[in-house]
């Protein structure tokens, strides 16, 4: 083993990371905001990642281009999930909403299996075999634009939260819903902008990800295991925290895969996990509850 | 301004409040005054809109708000500040009073809207990047007032504003609302510190459990025989 296989090893872990940032984002602030956990979210990825493929297979359109396509139907189908299916049902005790997320979930893998067939499909660039060299380093052009589209969208929800009013308004209907109401904040449809908010960055991540991931219906699930350990890690509805977890576990599963064989890659990220757990169980950014 | 019409408002199968009729009148302060537990709490939030009445009608400004839906009526400038505050605690001083301001009618204001509520309450212009929940009880509560006012408020209603604050800091939110008055915001106050409330009002409720006992002018009520006996100890 030596130093470049490291190197280059923490560079494809870091790479990676950042999409399981962008997938936890969304469950992230899902979470935080309406305290629903998400168990459908990796089928909406697994939507941004058809949208990309059909768009790509069918109108030539660039895999990275075709999130400008992404962004607004996975919106509209977040969005659609939290109004007309979740909100109704904002009163019932909690493991109504988790059943629902989780019926929704089924409901969207199958009928990718209907229409699309559960077979695996590749979205071929012509830029798929092209790399970045530094020295002896060689890292995949596709990652890198993945990891930086994951970075901008990342950098987008970051501004979005801190900087503008409806950002202010999510992060104050989040805390105090009664207080946020009283203000004149329609709390309701904040909660159905978040969910496509969160919808969205799923997608995104389901773009970024379709060029050199093969897609077929349950292939969200992948993803958001570990999007779901990158949450607990940062912390249960801290964007910082999803960011920053997602990086970690993508360098603790490259470091994984350097010492173990294949399967147990993820054995460092599971220690992490429990260790946290164990240690710090609001996660490294979570405060209260 | 306010014109609360015979309301009924339930608790699932516990009716709380019992055919409550009240006036507010523009430019007052009006005060909803009675122990706890009598309902009042219930009736503002009646008010505001976030609890469903069972039976009678709310008019606001001549409108029939009735079935208007809570952050609807902040947009028609009813403004309540509800019992225990409510800031965002992870939000700063500024962004609170940002969101005070989140309606666009409110928004066009916002920095005259900041300049008036700085000068209220100068504490706040000291702590505008703090976050608001390591803000001390009274500051929080400056806090909610200001918050509201952002809204630019016709009615303002004061849900227990003194709860919990040391009897200084009780003085000066009293002081508050009539400069709040002042600035031509008619006041609903509801509160248990009965002379002071009476002493500020123009008009006031007593609400025993749950349907209106007493009502009348401040001063009358402060030399009413059955209050001083109940809330002043005399
Ligand atoms: N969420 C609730 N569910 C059931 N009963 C309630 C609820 N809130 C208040 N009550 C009851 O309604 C009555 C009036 O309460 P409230 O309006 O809060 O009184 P006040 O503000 O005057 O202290 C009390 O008997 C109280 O126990
Ligand atoms: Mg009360």
């Amino acid at each position: 083993m030596n130093i470049y296989y490291i190197l280059q090893s923490l560079i494809d872990g870091l790479l990676i990371g950042g999409v399981y940032s962008l997938v936890a984002i969304g469950l992230t602030l899902i979470f935080g905001v309406m305290r629903i956990v998400n168990f459908a979210h990796g089928a909406l990825m697994m939507l941004g990642m058809y949208t990309t493929y059909w768009a790509f297979n069918l109108l030539h359109i660039d895999p990275y281009l075709s999130i400008l396509i992404c962004v607004p139907v996975l919106f509209i189908i977040g969005a659609a999930f939290q109004k007309f299916l979740i909100t109704p049902i904002l009163d019932a005790p909690e493991h109504n909403q988790l059943l629902l997320t989780l019926g929704v979930s089924l409901f969207l893998e199958n009928l990718a299996v209907f229409l699309w067939s559960p077979n695996y499909r590749v979205t071929r660039t012509s830029y798929e075999f092209a790399y970045l060299y530094i020295g002896d380093l060689s890292i995949s052009l596709q990652r890198v634009l993945a990891f930086l589209t994951a970075m901008v969208v990342t950098g987008i929800v970051y501004f979005l939260l801190s900087k503008t009013d409806l950002g202010k308004a999510i992060r104050a209907a989040s805390e105090e819903p009664r207080g946020a109401l009283l203000m004149g904040i329609n709390v309701r449809r904040i909660y159905w902008i978040t969910f496509g908010i969160g919808a969205a960055c799923a997608g995104v991540a389901g773009s970024a990800t379709a060029p050199f991931f093969p897609v077929y219906p349950t292939v969200g699930g992948i993803f958001v295991i570990t999007a779901f350990m990158v949450v607990v890690l940062g912390g249960m509805g801290s964007v910082l925290g999803a960011f920053a977890g997602g990086l970690i576990i993508g360098l603790a599963d490259a470091v994984g895969g350097m010492i173990f064989p294949g399967a147990m890659k993820s054995i460092i990220s599971f220690i992490l996990f429990i260790l946290i757990l164990l240690f710090k169980p609001t996660g490294l950014f979570g405060s209260k509850n | 301004m306010l014109d609360i019409n015979k309301i009924d408002v339930c608790y699932g199968e516990i009716q709380v409040l019992r055919q409550v009729s009240l006036k507010i009148q523009e430019g007052q302060v009006v005060s909803l005054l009675g122990s706890n537990g009598s309902g009042k709490t219930t009736t503002v939030n009646s008010i505001s809109g976030v609890l469903p009445l069972t039976q009678g009608t709310i008019e606001f400004m001549g409108e029939d708000i009735t079935k208007v839906e809570p952050h609807v009526r902040v947009g028609k400038g009813l403004v309540q500040i509800p019992e225990g505050r409510c800031v965002f605690p992870s939000l700063t001083v500024k962004e609170n009073l940002e969101m005070g301001s989140y309606l666009k009618g409110a928004k066009a204001f916002r920095r005259e809207s900041l300049d008036l509520v700085m000068t209220l309450f100068p504490i706040l212009r000291e702590r505008t990047g703090q976050r608001a929940g390591t803000l001390s009880g009274g500051e929080q509560q400056m806090l909610a007032i200001a918050r509201g006012l952002m809204s630019k408020p016709k009615l303002l209603i004061l849900d227990e504003p003194s709860l919990g604050l040391a009897p200084i800091l009780v003085e000066d939110i009293f002081k508050s609302v009539l400069r709040i008055k002042s600035e031509g915001v008619t006041i609903l106050l509801v509160e248990q510190n009965v002379p002071q409330a009476l002493g500020i009002s123009d008009y006031a409720y007593v609400l025993e459990e749950g349907s209106v006992g007493l009502s009348g002018p401040g001063k009358d009520l402060l030399n009413n025989a059955h209050i001083k006996k109940l809330y002043l100890g005399l």
